[in-house]
């Protein structure tokens, strides 16, 4: 049995040991948001935030989640009006729209970490999370946007 | 929380500060027009949330397996024993099948034969799949396929090109078209120059690996839900491997997670394999890739190997030019005939050859069977040309940009090698507006003088078109169908024969439909691809998406119009040219009504409110024994100006400023086409940059993980990156004029390509164009500086000596 406190709601499942928290979110908890992309750790698309770390939930086992505030794409916002989720609507930056859910968890990590990033510390701060669409001009966009409108509003 | 504003459920959007429009209205109305026009992505909101549902998000039932397959670990062996008893012991394991154990045919090829499902007495290439496990779970499967007993008995594998040429093994027959006595010519001519280039190829690295889902249907058929760009052939290939007629197959498509050509043809073995099992067991089967498994057993782009001979005046115009195009198709013929064909149609590039041999090979090696990617050959075809010319361009001491413009297609200079002629000016005119507005003259002397004064750096300066033929080169597939339906309340269902993987077709063909019939787009209601809604579907490839399946659901919508205005005519006694539909607005002579209520009305008056829709490409024809005709429809067009700056000493570069222009026609929807023109230049700078495929001497690919592949990242855009669309219709009847966009723009990177090269033939004071690997990796740039560094310190030797 394992307890984990995922979106703000506590679950309890019945997992093995050695299954990673990505699994455990798409296949026992139904949140299919988070993408297997590598399984590496080396594409971004399982990207989670665990105590709102970015993190990739292929590389971390889910009993290692246990006692930790894990949120995924679903539950970064209520109604998905995250200014930064707005922002990639505004800048039309999904094309097959696979990676962005972890692209926005990178960067929602990013901007609460660093509320006022430069274009050097968005690219930095985004460059572990891959798009095989090439949107990347439309993600440090949208996130400049994002940014700008949240300062302002 | 903020509350999600009006204009986001309406889904109307300002336009993205990138977006140029063709259009030339008041603010107010343009406003109003691109809002229209530059409508987001039918699933961007799903994106965003997370929502949008890929094969592997589709709920799991209970009783679902998981499947696995076992893995050929030499190329061209012989399979003297295979002992599977481990891992039908494993545990979770529930079926474990062969070759022979496939009830129909175990060949799965799209076009030809020998793409076999599982392989059979001799391994084609490592990592192919010799037998396969159904298992409770995706680990359980995993697990068991490495528990079986293989021995093999090793033969050399072939492995390069080359040996396939000097060995004449090819998986079709070489073809060449030509025109003129082009060995005489350049024999004759008083400057010639020969080259040769090794291209390699490139992995889709589609972020959603290639995934299946079949479920057993009650008529022992199978509904298999896919991520494919080609869902009749998944239907066709399902039918066959398991013996039924195709009619007992569905095959179903929402969207992918990316395709780039590595689900044409090859999404199909999965659904095979799934479908296999699903039938053997009735129950659902789910077989999803790991990462690995489909790096090494799923096909790339084909590396080439090309020569070409050149033959040219003083000021560089070429007269004369051999090109001989080797493909290595790996071990089967999958698309590769049509790969190499579009090769070699696109070798002129953008160049007029009065005299041309243009020959390709189809050449086979013991590796996993190349398939489509972005560009289909065309890429591989203009890198060499565009190679040659600034070949040719060092050898008359002219800046390369002149070269090419005094090569371009222009009028009387205007034929293709294979018979083509090209109707419309664009590419002269488009190359010197990019060439103003990127202040490509300017930039090319203050990068002479930084490259003076600057020993350990040095700067390089591209400029290269691209002119891309739009249709399929086999011409029965340039054919779509489309099935609409309206529904009593006004809703309307729309369906094509086109899948959707980021390229924003199902956006594209939904403001299509909405603007044929004169009403709002949230009316429509977009729809996966089924191959029981549209029949008898081409692969949604050849950039001909839009082209074909807009035309076929236009076709649908004027049927149902044409339905429509017949009842009104004949109800409200109004002559037709007085009814027609505007802004959701249902007019018949001096009434009005709602859309919806008209709708209802005619229903009730018993008029059919569902229409298929059909369409196929005008024009089009190439006689393959003349190598002559018109292949394509017409030619997208585009150019790109490239700025680099390497170091010297370690080769290593960073890419300043890319300016593009190029031409989609009139833009459907420009936020959408600027976003495949950015997405398709940095995929093509991947595959000339950091992407680099490397297989051991066994022919065992190392590069089978993003650990060791590197696809571009966000650090690597170009430091200063601008996009804009050449403003021109299409001059062929096309859907309003537009332009097909997906694959075009890759080929925007070969000038970050000969940019490089520039900064490398600096070194040389331009007086060679240094050989530069393509890709172009940090140690290949190292090597190029160095050829270019050895063969100034030859010059300042002699003539050292001779003072």
């Amino acid at each position: 049995m394992l307890t984990l406190n995922v979106n703000g709601q506590v679950v309890t499942i019945e997992a093995s040991s050695d299954v990673s928290l990505l699994w455990v979110l798409r296949e026992h908890l139904g949140l299919t948001g988070t993408k297997y992309g590598c399984g590496a750790g080396m594409c971004g698309a399982c990207t989670v935030h665990i105590d709102g770390v970015a993190n990739f939930a292929c590389q971390i086992m889910a009993a290692d989640a246990a006692n930790t505030t894990i949120t995924t794409i679903e539950g970064l916002s209520e109604d998905g009006t995250h200014p930064l989720q707005l922002a990639w609507i505004e800048e039309q930056t999904p094309q097959c729209g696979y990676c962005q859910s972890g692209q926005i968890m990178r960067a929602a990590a990013l901007i609460a970490d660093n509320p006022k990033p430069t274009r050097e510390e968005i690219i930095d701060g985004m460059s572990a999370n891959i798009c095989r669409c090439g949107s990347y001009p439309r993600i440090v966009r949208a996130i400049e946007r994002a940014v700008k409108e949240d300062h302002h509003g | 929380m903020r509350k999600l504003p009006e204009a986001y459920t309406k889904k109307s959007f300002s336009v993205p500060p990138t977006a140029t429009s063709a259009t030339q209205h008041s603010d107010n109305e343009r406003s109003a027009h691109q809002r229209k026009i530059n409508q987001i992505h039918e699933s961007a909101i799903k994106h965003v949330q997370g929502k949008a549902q890929y094969v592997d998000d589709l709920p799991n039932t209970v009783n679902t397996l998981h499947v696995a397959t076992g893995k050929a670990t030499h190329a061209n062996a012989k399979i003297v024993s295979l002992n599977l008893e481990k891992v039908w012991q494993a545990e979770g394991v529930v079926d474990v099948i062969v070759q022979g154990d496939i009830p129909g045919s175990a060949d799965v090829s799209p076009v030809f034969s020998g793409d076999v499902l599982l392989a059979g007495q001799t391994t084609q290439f490592v990592g192919q799949p010799i037998f396969a496990v159904a298992a409770t779970s995706y680990t359980a499967a995993q697990k068991a396929v490495r528990l079986a007993e293989i021995e093999y008995e090793q033969q050399t594998p072939l492995l390069r090109i080359q040996e396939a040429l000097a060995q004449q093994d090819f998986v079709l027959p070489t073809q060449s078209f030509h025109r003129g006595d082009v060995i005489k010519t350049i024999n004759e001519a008083k400057f010639s120059l020969s080259g040769e280039l090794t291209i390699r190829g490139q992995e889709h690295f589609y972020l959603e690996g290639q995934i299946s889902l079949a479920q057993p249907t009650e008529d022992g058929g199978i509904h298999v839900i896919s991520s494919s760009q080609h869902p009749t052939e998944v239907q066709k290939l399902v039918a066959s491997v398991l013996g039924v007629p195709i009619h007992k197959v569905q095959a179903e498509v929402r969207r992918m997670g990316g395709g780039f050509g590595g689900k044409e043809s090859q999404a199909a073995t999965l659904a095979c394999m799934a479908a296999v099992f699903a039938q053997r067991l009735q129950q659902p089967i789910k077989y999803r890739m790991s990462r690995q498994d489909d790096m090494e057993q799923t096909g790339k782009r084909h590396d080439f190997w090309n020569q070409y001979t050149t033959a040219f005046t003083a000021q560089g115009e070429i007269l004369a030019a051999d090109i001989k195009l080797a493909g290595m198709c790996g071990c089967t013929a999958d698309l590769s005939d049509g790969i190499v064909d579009r090769a070699m149609f696109h070798a002129d590039n953008a160049y007029y050859l009065p005299q041309a041999r243009i020959t390709g090979y189809r050449c086979r090696t013991d590796t996993v069977s190349n398939t489509a990617f972005r560009g289909f050959g065309g890429p591989q075809g203009m890198l060499s040309t565009e190679a040659m010319l600034d070949d040719i361009a060092r050898a008359v001491n002219l800046d390369p940009l002149d070269i090419r413009k005094q090569n371009v297609y222009r009028k009387d200079k205007d034929e293709t090698p294979y018979g083509q002629k090209i109707e419309e000016s664009v590419l002269l005119p488009l190359i010197e507006q990019l060439e103003n507005t990127s202040q490509y003259r300017q930039r090319r002397e203050e990068i002479h003088e930084f490259n003076r004064n600057n020993r350990w750096q040095k700067r390089g300066l591209a400029l290269t078109p691209v002119k891309f033929g739009i249709s399929f080169t086999s011409k029965h597939l340039n054919q779509a169908g489309a099935l609409i339906h309206v529904y009593t309340d006004g809703s309307i269902h729309l369906n094509h024969g086109g899948t959707e993987m980021g390229q924003g077709l199902y956006t594209k063909i939904k403001q299509v439909v909405a603007k044929e019939f004169g009403v709002d787009s949230d009316r429509i209601m977009v729809s996966a691809a089924r191959t029981d809604k549209v029949p008898n579907t081409s692969p949604t490839a050849a950039s001909a998406g839009t082209d074909l399946n807009g035309m076929a659901a236009i076709d649908a919508v004027n049927k149902i119009k044409q339905n429509l205005f017949t009842f009104a005519e004949h109800y409200y006694k109004v002559e037709r040219e007085r009814i027609f539909i505007h802004d959701d607005i249902v007019h018949v002579g001096d009434q009005v009504f709602a859309f919806a209520e008209f709708i209802k009305l005619a229903y009730m008056q018993r008029v059919s409110l569902s229409a298929n829709g059909f369409y196929r490409t005008p024009k089009i024809g190439f006689d393959r024994s003349t190598g002559k005709g018109r292949p394509f429809y017409y030619f997208a067009n585009g150019a790109a100006c490239s700025e680099v700056i390497v170091d010297t000493m370690t080769g290593e570069y960073k890419i300043t400023r890319v300016d593009i222009l190029h031409d989609v026609g009139e833009s459907i929807n420009p936020a959408v086409d600027i976003g495949q023109i950015e997405g398709g230049f940095i995929q093509g700078m991947g595959w000339l940059t950091t992407e680099e495929l490397l297989w051991d001497s066994q022919g065992k690919l190392m590069s089978n993980s993003p650990a060791n592949y590197k696809i571009p990242t966000v650090g690597d855009l170009p430091e200063d990156f601008n996009v804009n669309l050449y403003q021109a219709k299409n001059h062929e009847q096309n859907v309003y004029s537009s332009k097909a966009v997906g694959e075009p723009p890759l080929m925007l990177a070969i000038s970050v390509w000969c940019a490089l090269r520039d900064a490398c033939a600096s070194v040389a004071d331009y007086k060679i164009s240094p050989p530069l690997a393509a890709p172009a990796t940090t140690e290949a740039v190292y090597h190029c500086m160095q050829a270019a560094s050895q063969y100034q310190q030859s010059q300042t030797a002699q003539s050292g000596q001779r003072t």
